[in-house]
């Protein structure tokens, strides 16, 4: 009896996927059938003249994020081996607890630091270095707002950076311990023997932690909405404000007016939706064949 | 007593129907407690028991050995069925306990009557007391008094009241090992088994704690049947009336404990005895 | 050879040192966190914000008090609906699962685990929203249980797991069924550790906003039931934040600081408690 209990709520969270996939499918008929993949090529986003395309939003999203892995890949990457291979033990499991704890901070809080911290900091300090110092690239000119892709880029190097850290770190420290000490053995010293041996080893699951950091940064909505400037608009400027599909969606959601209007932003949910699954998968394989390689170190 | 030397399958008489409760006047008038005919046994694709048959005698000791993964461990489990909690397993052929075969029984009453401890001791998390009550519980005795009675007298039948009878509510895991393995012995007493399985008991225990656990089993014959797997042929010559040899999945032979170790049929239990092979 | 060498100790010494200045900038990025909102939340949270509602916009004054208990209500709602739920799915996986339905359970539970939050907020709308025809905190409440699932249930799995099978075994050997066994003492042995999960899971979504936005939505008073718009600290925050008025921001903080806490000492706690472990599972 207790065994058809919980085999009734195992598949109660079967179901709920199952329904979720279905009313995204269904509650986006109306743009799907006025549309159709050239949703995902229109430049605009006409509520009057109910010409919705999702371009100017998927701009948005991948150059945030984008940006946000160029930032976070080094740093995490680096943070990790530190905290893996270099550091000792003691330190090393500390200052992993508090890079997890980072990760705990809800989107809103890090949206409102970045509201009144960030974005006066990027507009009187590093937009004009950048501007002065590399204004020649299209992507360092135009009017500095403080709001804009950089500013929402930054954010999301802040929120993806614990994920990429505490999964190279596990994926480091899942290299088998021969791998190093033959590196060692053979006089390489510690910085050579982590970053020729024991980092190749473990390229697969860094991969793996990139593309879930990229999936975190897809979806991320509250502190992108805050400092991007909302603005759907397509710019060659990382200065210029823009606009991402989740934060779209959450601007717009309870204002639409119109079937057409809501469903297009349902399917801009449904698209988000997709690309995130497929891509949290790919993660996930790569994770998983990495971990699985080698003996976890104690 | 029936004589037992060559392992021999029961032939029903032609002509004459037996009932269940015919066998079971049977097997009590001969003194049988478990019958095992043509047992084979299967993980998955592979054979591990091969066409294994012999005869436990009430009240007895009968000890069980053999080298390493010879099959004497996988063959106690059959016998409370505790091979069922691991997939991919397949037993076929008889085991009978009083005469009716035990696949057949309901299997929560079988291992009320066949109690098993295992080879490393596995005390719940929980009191001595809450331990050694736990089987009444779950059968069905929750009258304090009643169980309180009856852990007592299990805690001395395993010969372990009188080091606990003051710390009864302790966590178990404060004991040390042979104390702990007495608890687990005392916990099986409680449900008053009628066979008590014991695989390896004293493999991870000291010769002191040994020789306790040894002492306690001659005590128990009188009310309780005793099978022991043991890898110590020392443990089953102390210890045990009969005494089965295994050997590769095969029973190899089966007799009074005497003639096993003084007297051997075979060859092989006789290298196995002299220690020509481990 | 010589010059060799001492350039890769060199590099050796300037790698260490590097890497080192990334953990740390990145340590350091959740203490300017913890210390701007600490400074400016604590100076602003006073007895008003606790227990007044929202003042009419563009007053001064007033507080927050309906997004406390709305909260307090949404979180309710979730962990009805999202703890059970993902409790039971995780001793069917720990203790019973056959081989295709336990794959098709796990992939469910991981791909509900990567939905963007905003995308829950959708669903929750479509389903409960929608037929209701006015936001509540029940369809918010739900986002977020639906939220908890994958993180009760890998958490439940894993700590059933790692209940070592000799006790398993002793429970069945003395005449236990299987769900007694479980119940009496696979579960009893790992509660402990259960319950703390379930606490971080809900501390995970107690910073949700997206999902509520147009679930839950927003009130600037008591919302009383639970089929009603609810006021929650997060999008209040949120709010008062992308607002024009000094004293809203000054609110903002305030509540940043309540919930930021609630969350670390959520965490924190939950470590603590998870790092001692009970006997039963050592080993």
């Amino acid at each position: 009896m207790a065994h058809l209990i919980t085999l009734a709520f195992a598949a109660v969270i079967v179901l709920i996927t199952a329904l979720l996939v279905y009313q995204l499918w269904i509650h986006s008929a109306l743009p799907r059938q006025r549309f159709g993949w050239r949703f995902l090529v229109t430049n605009a986003w006409d509520p009057v003249f109910e010409n919705f395309g999702a371009l100017p939003f998927i701009f948005g999203t991948l150059v945030t994020s984008a940006v946000s892995l160029i930032l976070a890949l080094p740093l995490g990457v680096g943070a990790a081996i530190f905290l893996a291979e270099l550091a000792p033990p003691r330190i090393s499991q500390r200052l992993a607890f508090v890079v997890e704890l980072l990760a705990a901070v809800p989107s809103v809080i890090l949206g409102l630091l970045g509201i009144f911290l960030l974005v006066p900091f990027l507009r009187t300090e590093v937009e004009p270095f950048l501007k002065s110092t590399l204004g020649f690239l299209p992507l360092f000119q135009g009017q500095l707002y403080g709001i804009g892709l950089l500013a929402a880029s930054v954010i999301l190097t802040i929120m993806i950076i614990p994920f990429i850290i505490s999964i190279s770190r596990e994926v480091l420290l899942a290299v088998p311990v021969d791998q190093r000490e033959a590196a060692l053995a053979l006089g390489a010293t510690r910085w050579e023997a982590t970053w020729r041996v024991v980092v190749p080893y473990a390229k697969t699951g860094i991969y793996g932690s990139i593309f879930l950091a990229l999936a975190r940064a897809l979806g991320e909505t509250m502190a992108v909405t805050m400092v991007i400037g909302n603005d759907p608009r397509i710019s060659s400027s990382l200065f210029a404000p823009g606009y991402t599909i989740a934060a779209v969606i959450a601007n717009e959601f309870t204002e639409a007016t119109g079937n057409l209007y809501l469903q297009s932003l349902i399917e801009l949910g449904l698209v988000l939706f997709l690309v995130t699954i497929i891509i949290n998968a790919l993660a996930r394989l790569l994770i998983v064949v990495t971990t699985r390689q080698g003996t976890a170190r104690p | 007593m029936g004589k037992v030397t060559e392992p021999e399958v029961i032939i029903g008489v032609p002509g004459y129907e037996r009932t269940a409760e015919d066998a079971e006047k049977e097997a009590r008038e001969s003194g049988l407690k478990v019958a095992v005919n043509r047992l084979n046994f299967f993980y998955g694709p592979r054979q591990v028991l091969f066409d294994v048959s012999l005869r436990i005698l009430e009240r007895k000791i009968t000890a069980l050995i053999g080298p390493s993964g010879c099959g004497k461990s996988t063959f106690l489990r059959t016998l409370n069925r505790m091979h069922e909690t691991v997939r991919g397993t397949r037993a076929e052929g008889e085991v009978l306990l009083d005469g009716r075969n035990i696949f057949e029984m309901d299997v929560v009453n079988l291992r009320r009557r066949v109690g098993m401890v295992f080879q490393k001791s596995n005390p719940f998390p929980k009191s001595i007391f809450e331990n050694v009550a736990y089987g009444l519980k779950v059968n069905g005795t929750t009258r304090r008094v009643q169980v309180a009675e009856v852990v007592e007298k299990s805690l001395i039948r395993a010969a372990l009241w009188d080091e606990v009878k003051d710390h009864l509510h302790k966590s178990a895991y404060a004991l040390s090992g042979g104390q702990q393995q007495r608890l687990c012995i005392a916990r099986a007493l409680a449900i008053d088994p009628e066979v008590l399985l014991l695989d390896e008991p004293c493999s991870a225990l000291d010769p002191i704690a040994t020789a306790k656990i040894e002492e306690l089993l001659f005590a128990l014959i009188g009310s309780c049947t005793i099978i022991i797997v043991t890898h110590n042929m020392q443990q089953a010559a102390r210890v045990a009336d009969q005494t089965g040899f295994f050997l590769m999945g095969k029973l190899i032979e089966f007799n009074k404990t005497d003639i096993i170790f003084k007297n051997p049929a075979r060859k092989e239990t006789e290298d196995y005895i002299t220690g020509r092979f481990g | 050879m010589n010059s060799r060498l001492g350039w890769r100790k060199f590099v050796n010494a300037f790698m260490l040192t590097l890497t080192g200045l990334c953990a740390l900038l990145s340590v350091s990025v959740l203490l300017i966190v913890l210390g701007y909102l600490g400074w400016n939340g604590w100076q602003y949270l006073t007895w008003t914000f606790l227990t007044h509602l929202p003042a009419a916009v563009g007053e001064t004054g007033g507080g927050m008090a309906n997004a406390i208990i709305g909260s307090g209500k949404l979180l309710l709602v979730a962990a009805v609906t999202g703890i059970p739920t993902g409790l039971l799915g995780g001793i069917y996986l720990a203790e019973f699962g056959g081989k295709t339905f336990t794959f098709m359970v796990r992939y469910s539970a991981d791909l509900l685990n990567g939905v963007p939050s905003i995308v829950m907020g959708i669903f929750a709308y479509t389903v409960v929203v929608l037929p209701m025809r006015h936001f509540s905190a029940l369809a918010g409440g739900l986002a977020l249980g639906i939220m908890l699932i994958p993180i009760v249930l890998r958490s439940t799995e894993d700590f059933l797991r790692a209940v070592p099978n000799p006790l398993r075994e002793g429970a069945l050997a003395l005449g236990a069924s299987k769900w007694k066994a479980i119940a009496t003492i696979v579960i009893p042995a790992s509660i402990r550790a259960i319950a703390t999960g379930s606490l971080l899971a809900l501390a995970r979504v107690a910073g949700e906003t997206a999902p509520l936005l147009f679930t839950s939505f927003n009130n600037q008073f008591w919302s009383h039931g639970f089929n009603q718009p609810t006021a929650s600290l997060p999008v209040m925050i949120y709010e008062y934040a992308i607002s024009p008025y000094p004293d809203w921001h000054r609110q903002a903080w305030a509540a940043g600081f309540i919930l930021l806490m609630l969350v670390l000492i959520a965490n924190v706690g939950a470590r603590l408690i998870l790092s001692r472990k009970s006997p039963a599972l050592r080993g």
